[in-house]
C-alpha cells in the first residue's frame, strides 16, 4: 500500500534515483539544506500533515559535520518519510518549518539547543530544555560529559 | 586586672532553686521532645521521576507507614517538617528544590529517596545533580533504584532514630 505513495514521493522530491531508498520501511531522501524548505511544501501537499520531528546527527571529523533528519507521517497513507541534509559546522543553519508545521516550534528549539544547528525563520529560539546561560551543545560529541553547569552553587 | 583560668568558677556555688529545676528538665526534655517529633512526621513530597511508584507503594495500606507517624503528606513546603526527594533532579529543578527546602519551617530533615537523589546514581552528565546533598543537607539516604519499601521503612526509622538523639533548641531558659 505504501509502495505507490513513495513512488509519488520519489517522483517528486529526489532529483537523482540514488538521493532516495527504502530504508526499515521508510522513505529516506537526502537533500540540500537549501531544498529543505520546498519539500516539506511538496510533502505536505502529498498528504503528510504530521510533523515528527527534527534532531541531528553529529559526525565528528566528517565534514560536513551535521546530518539534520527530519520525520513526517501521513495520516491518511500511514507512512513516514525522513528527509537528510548535511550542514557543515561552520554554519550549522538549515531553514525552519514552523510556517508549514506548527509543532516544528518547539522541536526546532530543542535541536538549537542540543546540537547548536540554526533554523532561519524560526524567531523563538530560546532554550527549552536548558536554561539561559548554558554555554555549549551537550549532544554534541565533543561536550565533555561530566561538564555541569549548576545553577545552584554547590555546598563545601 | 589578669584573670588566671584555674580561679573561673565551674559552677555557681550557690545555684538557685530555679535553674537546678531548669537543668533537670533540660536532661529530660530532649528525648521527651524528640519522642514527640519522631511519630509526628509531616513529609512533603518533592517527586520528579521513576521513584514515584515506589513511593506510591510505600504510601499504600500493605506498608502502613502510618505505624511511624508518617503516613499524611502534605502538599505545602510550610506545613511540612520532612523533605522526601523521590528522584532525579535536574540542574534546571536545582534552584526550585532549594526554595521548597528554605521554605520549610525548622525542625526540617531531608530524605533522599533512590540513588537519583543520592548520589545522581547513573547519570553523569550536563543535566542531572550528582545528589542533591550537592545542594542541600540530607539526613538520611535511601539506597535503591528505586528502593524497595521495606528500605524506606528502614530509612524513615533511621530518621527517627536521629531524631530522637537529636537536641531540640525550643527550651529556653523561660519554659
Ligand atoms: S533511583 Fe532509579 S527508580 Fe529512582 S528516580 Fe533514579 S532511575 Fe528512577
Amino acid at each position: 500500500m505504501g509502495a505507490e505513495v513513495f513512488d509519488r514521493v520519489k517522483s517528486r522530491l529526489a532529483a537523482r534515483e540514488e538521493e532516495a531508498s527504502l530504508v526499515h520501511g521508510i522513505l529516506v531522501v537526502n537533500l540540500a539544506p537549501g531544498a529543505v524548505r520546498e519539500a516539506a511544501g511538496r510533502l505536505r501537499e502529498l498528504g503528510f500533515d504530521m510533523f515528527l520531528d527534527v534532531t541531528a546527527v553529529d559526525w565528528p571529523g566528517r565534514e560536513p559535520r551535521f546530518d539534520v533528519v527530519w520525520h513526517f507521517y501521513s495520516t491518511t497513507d500511514f507512512v513516514r518519510v525522513r528527509l537528510k541534509a548535511r550542514v557543515p559546522e561552520a554554519s550549522p543553519v538549515v531553514p525552519s518549518l514552523t510556517a508549514l508545521y506548527g509543532s516544528a516550534a518547539f522541536m526546532e528549539r530543542e535541536c538549537h539547543e542540543m546540537y547548536g544547528i540554526g533554523f532561519e525563520g524560526n524567531a523563538d529560539l530560546r532554550p527549552l530544555l536548558l536554561y539561559e546561560g548554558f554555554v555549549g551543545h551537550p549532544l554534541r560529541k565533543d561536550y565533555p560529559k561530566e561538564a555541569e553547569q549548576p545553577l545552584v552553587p554547590y555546598r563545601d | 586586672m589578669t584573670m588566671d583560668r584555674r580561679t573561673i568558677p565551674i559552677a555557681p556555688a550557690q545555684p538557685s532553686g530555679r535553674s537546678a529545676a531548669f537543668e533537670y528538665i533540660s536532661t529530660r526534655k530532649d528525648e521527651l521532645i524528640g519522642w514527640a517529633r519522631k511519630f509526628s512526621i509531616f513529609p512533603y513530597p518533592f517527586v520528579t521521576a521513576c521513584c514515584a511508584m515506589e513511593f506510591m507503594s510505600v504510601s499504600s495500606t500493605p506498608y502502613d507507614t502510618d505505624r511511624f507517624g508518617a503516613a499524611l503528606p502534605r502538599f505545602s513546603p510550610r506545613q511540612s517538617d520532612l523533605l522526601m526527594v523521590v528522584g532525579t533532579v535536574s540542574q534546571k529543578q536545582a534552584p526550585v528544590l532549594l526554595k521548597v527546602w528554605e521554605q520549610m519551617c525548622e525542625p526540617k530533615w531531608v530524605m533522599a529517596f533512590g540513588v537519583c537523589a543520592t548520589s545522581g546514581g547513573f547519570y553523569q552528565n550536563y543535566a542531572a545533580v550528582p545528589g542533591i546533598d550537592r545542594i542541600l543537607p540530607v539526613d538520611v539516604y535511601i539506597p535503591g533504584c528505586p528502593p524497595r519499601p521495606e528500605t524506606v521503612i528502614d530509612g524513615i526509622m533511621q530518621l527517627q532514630d536521629k531524631i530522637a538523639r537529636q537536641k531540640h533548641a525550643i527550651v529556653t531558659r523561660d519554659f
